[in-house]
């Protein structure tokens, strides 16, 4: 990386620059590097062992089904807070707004705890879902979406809230005049719009919920084949002093984030453009 | 005719929908916290959370927490001043790379440490000369604290210098400044409550991060628990009150998190309007 300077007349670019660059090869860049040190040793067939492995491999089907159907849940009811926060006024409407960020400040771990001793079947909602439907939650697949739901909630709702903010009355107003109905311009005119922010939000929600591990880790249960998830098998190759193994799934996971976050970036730059006109 | 503001069945149903979900995925869980906390009567609550490794594990997730919120608010100035006040080639790389930890699953970015610190490592016969130890020690722990929560107060102060320009600063700098003096007397006023309100999340993710800092702590009881390890400890102990009053204590401090959150919004949208 050749750095050069444009002339510019503030002065403070090598102490921000050279602290800037110190800290994050320190934190980020030589670790990084590290990985891929390490992940150069590994044979390409040592490597494919242990990431087809069977177990390993229901691993990431938990995993990416889990957090697929969670984002997609986070979607839905993101989409429906943001358009309440946004458009309606209603008694309690700030003390929604503030509670939306509570699984940023509530330690994984702790929500975790929590979630898992109200689903079990002595819990209060277990209990109830027990009786009346018959279905277990927590130690069950069904339990990791819980989980998920409530680590991503604030995800899809900060993405789409101030999109919808920024939406123009004018369009909801000439389509209104031109005689579409409201549920006709609620899809052809108000979702487009935020159609790109709604995505966006689902990818950051879907990325954070694959790699999550506090929150689930205790209401999974951690059955071999059933609830495990990618995350916990690296986790048991690390307790095995199992580098090899560890390194290869994690590299899985890293391949897999760095697809979604792609996808979530050629959108982002569809979204600017299309905010700044230029589309 | 507000022809957004009439759809009252539809309104009605959208905040029914969402209370209940809110309630069930986040009140009640925070409710439940505390009810169980004080199940076994106040007494044993307040020996829950007086404990010894308690309070020693409450000591050092604050220790960690101020070594995030110390190392990422230099750096995050550092970062955000020359990220936004200078062109130069590799910008893009250097902010893809500053955010790139938040992306990278807690567990993956305990295992980088381990690889770099740990006993197969090339740096760890020269750490081990000097009587250095990362990883299982408190060092590792306050590295996967740093890390998780790295860009945190960069990305808050980004924006808002890139929103602001470079003309007063460029002023400044014309006028005879030095650096320093342009720091505190332009651009710090500018930004000191997004700088402050990247410091509550970074406060926020510091305190209650559990995976990158379960890789990295010996989960020695006493020496490397942080809160969240002790309560999952207790936990599965089945002590059920400790890790709940334990647990509580992490609550309290999210709801005083929200509440400033909210607040700091409200005043940095308060001085963005009074500045326009």
């Amino acid at each position: 990386m050749i750095i050069r300077k444009t002339k510019s007349v503030i002065p403070g670019f090598g102490l921000s620059f050279g602290v800037t660059l110190a800290v994050l090869s320190l934190v980020v860049l030589i670790p990084l590097c590290s990985l891929v040190v390490f992940s150069a040793k590994l044979t390409f067939a040592e490597f494919w062992h242990v990431i087809t492995r069977e177990r390993v491999l229901s691993s990431y089907y938990v995993s990416i089904g889990t957090s697929l159907i969670a984002s997609l849940v986070n979607a839905v009811f993101g989409l429906a807070l943001a358009w309440l926060l946004v458009r309606y006024e209603f008694p309690g409407k700030k003390f929604i707004d503030g509670v939306i960020e509570l699984p940023f400040a509530l330690p994984t771990a702790v929500a975790g705890i929590s979630l898992t001793h109200l689903t079990t079947t002595n819990g209060w909602v277990g209990k109830l879902f027990d009786s009346l439907f018959g279905i277990k939650i927590a130690y069950t697949p069904l339990g990791i979406i819980v989980a998920l739901v409530f680590i991503g909630i604030p995800f899809v709702v900060r993405s789409v809230q101030p999109v919808l903010e920024k939406i123009d009355i004018q369009y909801e107003e000439a389509a209104m005049i031109l005689g579409a109905k409201r549920g006709r311009i609620f899809w052809k005119v108000i979702f487009p719009e935020i159609l790109p922010a709604l995505i966006s939000g689902f990818t950051l929600a879907f990325a954070r919920s694959i790699g999550e591990y506090g929150s689930v880790v205790f209401i999974s249960g951690n059955i071999p084949y059933e609830t495990e998830i990618a995350p916990l098998m690296i986790m048991s190759k690390l307790q095995e002093f199992d580098y090899a193994s560890a390194t290869s799934i994690a590299l899985v996971l890293l391949t897999l984030a760095f697809v979604i976050l792609s996808v979530n970036a050629i959108l982002q730059s569809v979204v600017s453009r299309r905010v700044s006109g230029l589309a | 005719m507000d022809i957004r503001k009439n759809t009252g069945a539809l309104k009605w149903t959208l905040i029914i929908g969402c209370s209940i979900f809110l309630f069930v995925f986040l009140i009640l869980p925070l409710a439940y916290i505390v009810v169980t906390a004080l199940r076994q009567g106040v007494q044993a609550y307040w020996n829950a959370i007086t404990d010894e490794y308690a309070l020693k594990a409450a000591w050092l997730t604050i220790v960690a927490t101020l070594w995030a919120v110390v190392v990422n608010t230099i750096f995050g100035l550092c970062a955000a001043w020359a990220l936004t006040k200078f062109a130069f080639r590799g910008k893009k790389l250097i902010s893809t790379f500053i955010d790139l930890p938040v992306t990278v699953s807690p567990i993956i970015a305990g295992l980088i440490y381990v690889l770099t610190f740990g006993r197969q490592s090339w740096l760890f016969p020269i750490l081990d000369k000097f009587g250095i130890q990362i990883i299982f020690a408190t060092p590792g722990i306050v590295l996967a604290t740093v890390f998780v929560t790295f860009p945190f107060i960069s990305r808050e102060l980004i924006p808002v210098l890139t929103a602001q320009g470079n003309d007063e600063e460029e002023a400044a700098a014309l006028m005879g400044a030095k650096t320093f003096t342009i720091f505190r007397k332009v651009t710090l006023p500018h930004i000191k409550w997004a700088l402050l309100y990247g410091v509550v999340l970074c406060t926020a993710r510091a305190m209650g991060e559990f995976g990158a800092v379960s890789v990295l702590s010996g989960h020695l009881r006493g020496k490397t628990n942080t809160l969240p390890l002790y309560i999952e400890l207790l936990y599965q102990g089945y002590d059920f009150t400790g890790a709940f009053g334990a647990s509580s204590v992490l609550v309290i401090l999210a709801i005083i998190i929200l509440a400033l959150r909210v607040w700091l919004e409200k005043r940095g949208n308060k001085e963005l309007d009074i500045s326009k």
